[in-house]
């Protein structure tokens, strides 16, 4: 009887996915209105996915969270970067043309001053734990950027992989970290507007991250940053091992 | 029909990204700069532009687009369970603090950024 099941999660793949977050939105609904909270149910769910990927990471020792595990490799698929694209895409729809235009100036400022201030806090924390040399501050300050840009900067500038790996682990911190306390600090920060969700995305720019928290926020605003958040990990891989790296270098070399 | 709407999206996902890989092979970065941006900017675009003309998407392909948006939270949900947790906690106090630090400060960074290039009238607005 087990093996049917298992051969009906592996066969049914993605409608398997569809099942187990329908199941994850439920609970998270339930315990939302149970403390009557429901704006919080998006953040509760986010918040259970990431306790199953650490669950699972542990169990299966791989780095895909509950994907690797065999019979739930449908979330693979659905929570992949082409679904998730798909439905960002879609969430422009109803957006209006001057929002966009008159958020577009913070936007962009936002995008460079948020590269810039990640980078060099990064390499800053690299620098004062004791990594010297500037190949790997600059790979950990581009770590601090993206999990993407940490590796691109690394891979660019021949950084040794376990530096490499800890400005992936850097990366993930961020994104993991953004998902949970943006909805925390929503109200402080007045991420309430258009205008700000832009900022927002071109600061924090992490789109996984950004996707997340702003979802867990206020699903009005996800466009909005989401837009911003991925010209981030395109343009701080041109920037940091570039211009960053030069810079890091004229400092510490 | 509905899936006119999917197809819509697929387009604009399609051109955006052949917008960003193009800047990014130019650039000489092996990416993707803004792709996913572009196909949205484009989308607000065409949506925007049959509005003004008084000529609106089809109600059932508007219907589509929203089946596609109302998926996000739980695609966003089923990404969160595919992260790597594990690496995130086990990478020592350099990947923790080089994330931590530069996530709650950017955040806070927010405020800043949007009071100095707001313009009046959205401070009168707010």
């Amino acid at each position: 009887m087990l093996d049917t099941l298992i051969g009906i999660f592996t066969s049914y793949g993605l409608v398997g996915a569809f099942l187990l977050v329908a199941v994850i939105m439920l609970v998270s609904y339930g315990i939302a209105s149970s403390i009557k909270q429901q704006r919080m149910g998006s953040a509760i769910a986010i918040v259970i996915g990431l306790a199953l990927a650490f669950a699972a990471g542990k169990y299966t020792g791989g780095s895909k969270g509950l994907a690797d595990v065999a019979l739930f490799s449908g979330v693979g698929i659905l929570g992949g970067g082409m679904m998730r694209d798909f439905a960002i895409i879609s969430t422009a729809f109803g957006v209006k043309f001057e929002n966009l235009k008159k958020a577009g100036l913070p936007g962009i400022v936002s995008l460079f001053v948020g590269i810039a201030f990640s980078f060099i806090v990064g390499g800053l924390i690299a620098y004062a734990l004791g990594y010297t040399d500037p190949v790997d501050v600059a790979t950990i300050g581009g770590g601090a950027v993206t999990f993407i840009v940490g590796p691109v900067t690394g891979g660019a500038l021949g950084a040794s992989s376990d530096v490499i790996a800890l400005s992936i682990a850097a990366g993930v911190v961020k994104s993991v970290l953004t998902m949970i306390l943006t909805p925390l600090v929503a109200k402080r920060i007045g991420l309430n507007n258009p205008t700000s969700a832009m900022v927002y995305g071109g600061l924090i720019g992490t789109t996984s991250g950004v996707a997340g928290g702003l979802a867990a926020t206020d699903a009005k605003l996800v466009p909005y940053g989401a837009m911003i958040a991925t010209f981030y990990t395109g343009l701080g891989s041109l920037l940091c091992p570039s211009i960053g790296f030069i810079l890091v270098r004229a400092i510490i070399g | 029909m509905e899936i006119y709407g999917f197809g819509l999206v697929a387009a604009c996902m399609f051109i955006g990204s052949f917008i960003g890989r193009t800047l990014g092979t130019m650039l000489g970065i092996n990416g993707d700069i803004g792709g996913v941006g572009f196909a949205m900017l484009l989308l607000v675009i065409i949506t925007n532009y049959k509005e003004s003309k008084g000529k609106p998407l089809a109600e059932k392909t508007q219907n589509g687009i929203r089946l596609l948006s109302a998926l996000y939270i739980p695609i966003v949900v089923a990404m969160s369970s595919i992260q790597n947790v594990v690496a995130a906690f086990s990478g020592g106090a350099v990947a923790f603090l080089a994330g931590g630090v530069t996530t709650v400060g950017a955040t806070f960074l927010v405020p800043v950024i949007s009071k100095l290039t707001m313009t009046k009238d959205d401070r009168k607005a707010a």
